[in-house]
């Protein structure tokens, strides 16, 4: 009697790898800058001695059994590192894609009785189908494993305060004011008060797309921090639809100082702190 | 759309701000619709752990408008007199979240089971 497919796709397992690189290597899809090709070979001898050492009988119509554990490890670290490597997803469905191709391809020169073929064929489709929606769906969270690390740096960067004079810091706010956001403004500012031995700290929401309650007691907290610290805080950059909203919803800021543009916040400053800005009136040269 | 965690909050607005532009709402209307949306959103998450809302643009007459439906299953209002008074919160919040939302839309409708939930819906029109 004939050997069973599984007896086949183990005897071949070399076959099957070379197919597989070859038309990874041939494909113009694959950018050699990315991946060498000797870590190419290794993540697919390592993924092909799995799957054949695991694949049986009865799991070939189960891509779930625990049987496949391990290559799906393989397959998911594979697809992960690929993700943040920068491939993009055509990239890494031709390699599993590949690898269906390859198996189907040996095991059509092994096969003879056309029934056989096709009904193995279409079980190992399902299966490393399967194997690709898994892929899938590893890469697309190595991807968000990337955005939530960017989201971090952003709301660490987007929130600088800036000396703009002696005794006077400016934080631009710009985004969502939200609690997490608010508590590293807050940091951030009370930090630089003492550092610099600042008396006046501007809090620009030219930035912020709405404020609301919550932002606005956001606001008021940091207002009263920065008060505790012996400084004195001004809040600038209310837009005309900003200020008409804050009526409406009922928010009392009378006690802060607010000004429309970050340049009266600055001069309100100065008036504050006793500084003059002049304008240099140029004196004429007695002997022209 | 569903919402369930404080993240959901500004995907929301911007969905929100899509549809008043659409329909051509000034800004300051905007900013207000917008506003009273993440207070009844804020709520939702707050008090009843999400739910779910429905954006939707209505007209009347030659006037459009969007029209917000807020949907929880939470554990609902006893007393909605008293929360949509100012400065009544059980949140020791500023408490302004409902009066402050009913200021800034043009109609506001509030419905509210005690064990089953709460029903906010919010109509601001383009030129209201
Ligand atoms: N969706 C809801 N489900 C259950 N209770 C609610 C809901 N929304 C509001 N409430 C109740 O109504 C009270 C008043 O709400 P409101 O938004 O006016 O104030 P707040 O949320 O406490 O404070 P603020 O919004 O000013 O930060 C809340 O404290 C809460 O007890
Ligand atoms: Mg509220």
């Amino acid at each position: 009697m004939q050997d069973n497919i599984f007896q086949i796709l183990q005897k071949k397992k070399d076959q099957i790898l070379e197919v597989w690189i070859k038309t990874q290597i041939n494909s113009p899809d694959l950018r050699d800058e990315l991946i060498s090709n000797e870590d190419l070979r290794s993540s697919c001898e390592e993924l092909i001695n799995n799957l054949m050492s695991s694949l049986n009988e009865e799991n070939i119509n189960n891509p779930h059994s625990p049987d496949f554990d391990g290559v799906n490890e393989i397959l998911a670290g594979i697809s992960f590192s690929q993700a943040k490597k920068g491939f993009n997803p055509r990239e890494t469905a031709f390699f599993i894609i590949g690898l269906k191709e390859a198996l189907i391809h040996v095991l059509q020169e092994e096969v003879s009785d056309p029934q056989i073929l096709f009904s193995e064929s279409l079980k190992l489709t399902r299966l490393m189908d399967n194997f690709s929606i898994i892929t899938f769906e590893t890469f697309i969270r190595g991807r968000e494993e990337v955005i939530l690390r960017q989201t971090d740096e952003i709301s660490e960067i987007s929130t600088p305060v800036i000396r703009i004079w002696d005794g006077i810091l400016a934080l631009p706010i710009i985004g969502t004011l939200d609690s997490s956001r608010t508590q590293i403004v807050m940091e951030n500012l009370l930090q630089e008060i003492v550092e610099t031995g600042s008396s006046i700290a501007i809090l620009d929401i030219s930035g912020v797309p709405a404020v609301d309650s919550l932002v606005a007691q956001h606001l008021m907290k940091t207002v009263s921090a920065t008060r505790l610290m012996g400084a004195e805080c001004i809040i600038s950059g209310i837009r005309p639809e900003i200020a008409q909203t804050i009526v409406h919803l009922g928010i009392d800021l009378s006690n802060i100082v607010t000004k429309a543009t970050l340049a009266s916040a600055l001069k309100f400053a100065f008036r504050s702190m006793r500084l003059e800005v002049k304008a240099v009136v140029a004196k004429e040269n007695k002997n022209s | 759309m569903q919402v369930e965690k404080d993240q959901d909050v500004v995907p929301f607005r911007n969905r929100v701000k899509e549809f008043a532009v659409k329909i051509k709402m000034g800004l300051v209307n905007q900013t207000k619709l917008i506003t009273a949306a993440s207070e009844l959103v804020r709520n939702m998450l707050k008090y009843a752990n999400g739910g779910e809302i429905e954006i939707e643009i209505i007209s009347r007459g030659r006037d459009n408008g969007v029209k917000l439906t807020f949907k929880d299953k939470g554990p609902g209002i006893l007393d909605i007199k008293l929360a949509m008074q100012d400065g009544y919160s059980t949140g020791k919040s500023l408490g302004l979240g409902l009066p402050g939302a009913k200021r800034l839309v043009s109609e506001f409708d509030i419905k509210s089971i005690l064990g089953q939930g709460t029903t906010i819906t919010v109509i601001k029109w383009a030129n209201g």
